[in-house]
């Protein structure tokens, strides 16, 4: 049976990629393994270096002597690469494709100059505890790139160090507790309030920091619900961490008087920023009153996503609440950059050093290639884009979009293939799956879902209108499939690299392997390198 | 004055105009001012950002970039000895080829239909890992050792019940920061001693201070400050016997030569896979990874995924896909374990080349050229007068202590007048280890030749003067 478009469409709508994604049926690196074969050689050691040390290795103590080589593959060095270059032939990177199916993920362009210019070697070879003479050059970016922040978000002050978004949510957590600390009221305050259309990380975060969790659901109308905000708030709230548009897309137009309620009551206010890239221009955290917030480098601003990190979650504070930020600061003071360590009230380290500056890098090289009217740019034609892709998407037989009727959204819509689902029994899962197999992504949604059969996506500025009707008529292709031949949507992928995954075994704990050596176990099945000696000489171990 | 707004930007494709417009009348709006309507007036930003003039073409950005960073001095032009936590290893071309590829650099959360790719890789890293470290269980990378360890520890407190950890007080301050901050909300953490000859871990403080109430010891092999701890065995005896799980942080490329912790009772292993292939890029090359047996009430309190192999539903075809992920916050938000998110895949997939690269053979010779090459440098080092080294008398790896209480100068200033020299001496221990002295941390490795070690004995002679 052939799976492919016979039918191609016709007149003006964008035809159907004839698509199949790369197939190289490559094995398990260690099953390419071969006796003796070397990918890379170290350096040799001086005769004068070796003589003068002899056997080290006879001083290591004998209980923390390696006596069995590791079983690691042996394989020639083109070998590996071409392993490596076929894996990522199997990867569907932003590159390769109309990536608006990752909603919540903002996947947009990652220009390649910016990574060329953190590859060089004066970004790649600098060691983190240089005397602050010799990075002054990194330093300075990163001093200005706080900077922006600040604009951008009307904050007084930024740290770079947190290596993501929910680490960045953590360390906001972690600031607000470290507030009602010094408040003594730590104790008391022991509740933080969130929406079920945030990240699960503002709840789970918050959990891990200490907090009690509350949940706020939509109202009828499907905003955050004010009344339950309301019957809420205590004397227990220590803080409110919100995410604003939420993940469905809707602004929270009652913000402002969220984060009052959440002040008057004695709690701060926290703002994830992961869906900032509609509204960089147009509102800020400072206006709503907030008192701390987030962004993802990694998302609006553009730094690549890199399979999900190395990344920057970058956090903001009002001058109440800079003392409590992660340590070292930045400063500049007027002639150099330096790093102060000298901050009593901190909540220390969240990450290594002071953050991944090479992606801090890629962010500030975004931001001054678009100046302050490229970002708002950025905001608009992204708001366009999705609200085009809406009114696209509500043409497509099965679809809808719940709560805030007829209003426009900002940077990427929830919707419901619920009607579908009823329909034809095809379910959204499903829809993603026969959807990649035209060359691109499709997310459903956060758990839990609350939209039924949901789907998420998310356009950003990247795309042109003719890649959006592409994507556009990927769906409707489908759509047209679920209700005429479902069978087609329902065992999808076709065209992809493997077909239907057996998923019960990975939630079963003497079926599922996390590593090779513990899927040969599982399996009884006979491990490439046993009983080989893997080429090296038994005496060299132990 | 220069251009604010180009007709059009590269990466915007419909900031053309006429696009812009059909696109507009599609939607009917009058204007992009239209998609905002549900933002309050009130909070809508009424001035322009205050932004620096942007630089519009590629040419003048590489530029403006190059001319900031070329007041970075490289560990290139600079002879480096820096080490605590980021480490100078030789970067293979291989690992950079791979991570650079657009595929792997700008994918996401794709499916493991769409992604297949990145699943096998992250699938091999963890398994080359699991070699190395003799575990069944690796997680996808998360943030770095600090993480790391941080969630270790709370790992053990949940599968023991217990809330109390005992830490190896020669841990660097960093990671105790971190520690102290992640487990703040529910876990006392209480240190032990060191040797002052040995720098070992103090059995004794140890036998003291363990109790029915402690969930986990956590201490490191190599130790923060270089030196081998040989007890390992015996502290996690310690550990098991009041019931207690034994956490060991280690740095994975010693592993070709130092035996995995699991064979002196380690039940939980973490550290950093920065040496693995990872540039150092002013520490922005750190992941952590966390490994253990292969035990259900292990694998249940990750917090990170885990991607596990699976068949599929054509015969000898490899799937792959998440283990367990209803215990992740992504599948149950707060009730998840801890939480979840984007943390550091790409230096997974990059710490798998490494290893993919070196083979058993490699990383035992890297390992042995590693500590053959840095004790020839303790020893010209302790010919230096007034210089004591290493200050631990037991074996080092790749770092080690080096006392300069007897040259009559500070760290600062030896380091000072180093870097005239254009090199970067070792890391200042005066405020982590007030009690050893004016002490700093060397680190050397296989990027270190001979006459480099020479360079820094001449230098140092120079100085100490």
């Amino acid at each position: 049976m052939d799976y492919g478009i016979k039918k191609l469409s016709t007149g003006k709508r964008p035809k159907l990629r004839r698509f199949h994604q790369a197939k190289w049926d490559e094995s398990i690196i260690f099953e390419l393994s071969n006796e003796g074969e070397r990918g890379i050689l170290i350096p040799e050691v001086e005769d004068e270096v070796k003589n003068e040390v002899r056997d080290v290795l006879s001083t290591i103590p004998e209980g923390v002597r390696r006596k069995q080589p590791p079983r690691l593959p042996e394989l020639s060095q083109q070998r590996v690469l071409r392993h490596y270059v076929r894996l990522s032939q199997e990867t569907l990177g932003t590159d390769l494709n109309i990536d608006v199916g990752q909603g919540t993920c903002t996947m947009k362009y990652s220009p390649k100059i910016n990574e060329q210019l953190a590859r060089i070697l004066q970004m790649a070879e600098i060691h983190p505890l240089q005397d602050e003479e010799t990075v002054q050059g990194i330093l300075e970016v990163m001093y200005k790139f706080e900077q922006i922040l600040k604009e951008i978000s009307g904050m007084d002050q930024f740290s770079l160090q947190p290596g993501a978004g929910s680490a960045a949510i953590y360390a906001n957590a972690s600031i607000i507790r470290a507030y009602h600390e010094a408040q003594g009221e730590a104790d008391q305050r022991d509740e933080i309030i969130t929406t079920v259309f945030s990240h699960p990380s503002n709840a789970a975060c918050a959990k891990t920091a200490g907090f009690k969790v509350i949940t706020l659901y939509p109202d009828q109308a499907g905003y955050p619900d004010l009344e339950a905000l309301k019957a809420s708030i205590s004397e227990r709230t220590a803080g409110l961490m919100i995410t604003n548009p939420e993940d469905t897309g809707i602004f929270n137009p009652k913000i402002e008087e969220f984060v009052n309620i959440a002040h008057e009551a004695g709690g701060l206010c926290s703002y994830d920023q992961a869906n900032a890239n509609g509204i960089i221009g147009i509102t800020r955290a400072k206006e709503a009153g907030f008192d701390l917030c987030h962004f993802n480098l990694h998302k609006a601003f553009s730094a690549p996503h890199g399979c999900g990190g190395p990344a920057v979650g970058a956090i903001g504070v009002t001058k109440e609440l800079a003392k409590f930020l992660p340590v070292p600061v930045i400063e500049f003071d007027g002639s150099r950059y330096l790093l102060n360590y000298d901050r009593p009230e901190s909540i220390g380290k969240v990450r290594a050093f002071y953050g991944v500056a090479p992606v801090v890098l890629k962010a500030y090289a975004w931001v001054m290639s678009l100046g302050a009217e490229g970002l708002k740019e950025v905001a608009e034609i992204a708001v366009l884009n999705n609200n085009y892709l809406l009114e696209k998407m509500l043409e497509i037989p099965g679809v809808s979009v719940p709560y805030a009727k007829g209003k426009r959204r900002i940077d990427q819509v929830r919707y419901s293939w619920e009607k579908l689902t009823k329909d034809t029994g095809v379910h959204s899962e499903e829809i993603g799956l026969r959807a990649a197999d035209f060359g691109v992504h499709y997310w459903t949604s956060h758990h839990p879902w609350i939209v039924h059969e949901p789907c998420t996506l998310e356009p950003t500025e990247s795309y042109s209108k003719a890649e959006l009707d592409e994507y556009i008529e990927i769906l409707r292709h489908v759509s047209n499939e679920a209700y005429k031949n479902p069978e087609v949507v329902k065992t999808a992928p076709h065209n992809s690299t493997i077909h239907k995954i057996h998923h019960a075994p990975l939630d079963n704990p003497s079926q599922w392997a996390i590593t090779w050596r513990a899927y040969c176990k599982k399996t009884r099945r006979a491990r490439v390198n046993d009983n080989v000696n893997l080429n090296v000489k038994k005496g060299d171990f132990g | 004055m220069s251009k604010k707004k180009p007709a059009v930007y590269p990466y915007i494709p419909n900031s053309v105009s006429t696009v812009k417009n059909q696109m507009l009348k599609e939607v009917r709006a009058k204007s992009v001012e239209d998609f905002f309507e549900g933002i309050p007036e009130k909070l809508r930003l009424k001035k322009n950002m205050n932004l620096p003039t942007p630089l519009l073409s590629e040419y003048s950005l590489r530029r403006h970039i190059e001319g900031i960073l070329s007041k970075n001095k490289t560990c290139q032009e600079y002879l480096n000895f820096l080490g605590a936590g980021c480490w100078q290893h030789y970067v293979p071309a291989v690992c950079d080829e791979v991570n650079q590829r657009g595929e792997f650099l700008t994918a996401y959360a794709g499916e493991p239909y769409d992604d297949h790719g990145r699943f096998q890789a992250l699938f091999e890293y963890a398994s080359m890992m699991g070699e190395l470290l003799d575990m069944d269980v690796v997680n996808v990378p998360t943030y770095d050792w600090l993480q790391a360890a941080a969630t270790s520890i709370r790992m053990a407190s949940r599968i023991t019940g217990k809330r109390e950890v005992l830490v190896s007080r020669t841990i660097s301050s960093d990671k105790l920061s971190k520690i102290r901050d992640y487990c703040k909300p529910n876990m006392r953490i209480r240190l032990l001693n060191y040797d002052s000859e040995t720098g070992q871990l103090d059995l004794n403080s140890l036998k003291v201070e363990i109790s029915s109430k402690t969930a986990a010891v956590y201490f490191e092999n190599p130790s923060y400050l270089g030196f081998i701890e040989a007890h390992g065995d015996e502290i996690s005896k310690i550990a098991h016997d009041h019931g207690a799980i034994s956490i060991v942080g280690v740095d994975p490329i010693s592993l070709g030569i130092l035996a995995p912790p699991i064979e002196y009772g380690a039940d939980i292993v973490c550290g950093d896979i920065q040496p693995l292939g990872m540039h150092m890029q002013f520490g922005g090359g750190q992941a952590g990874f966390i490994a253990t047996r292969d035990e259900e009430k292990y694998v249940m309190e990750y917090p990170s995924r885990l991607f596990g192999i699976a068949s599929t539903s054509v015969e000898g075809e490899y799937g792959f896909g998440d283990v367990a992920y209803r215990r992740t916050s992504f599948a149950l938000r707060e009730e998840g374990k801890e939480f979840v998110g984007t943390a550091a895949a790409l230096w997974g997939i990059t710490a798998g080349v490494y290893l993919a690269l070196m083979g058993p053979q490699g990383m035992r010779e890297i390992g042995e050229s590693i500590m053959q090459r840095s004790n020839y440098a303790m020893l010209q080092l302790s010919k230096v007068e007034g210089v004591r080294c290493p200050v631990f008398q037991s074996t080092h790896f790749k770092e080690f202590v080096v006392n300069f209480d007897g040259t009559g100068k500070t760290v600062a200033e030896i380091n000072k007048a180093l870097l005239r020299r254009k090199i970067f001496g070792g890391k200042d221990l005066k405020n982590e280890f007030p009690e050893l002295g004016n002490s700093a941390l060397y680190c050397v490795t296989e990027v270190h030749t001979k006459d480099d070690i020479s360079r820094l004995v001449n230098a140092l002679k120079a100085v100490v003067k």
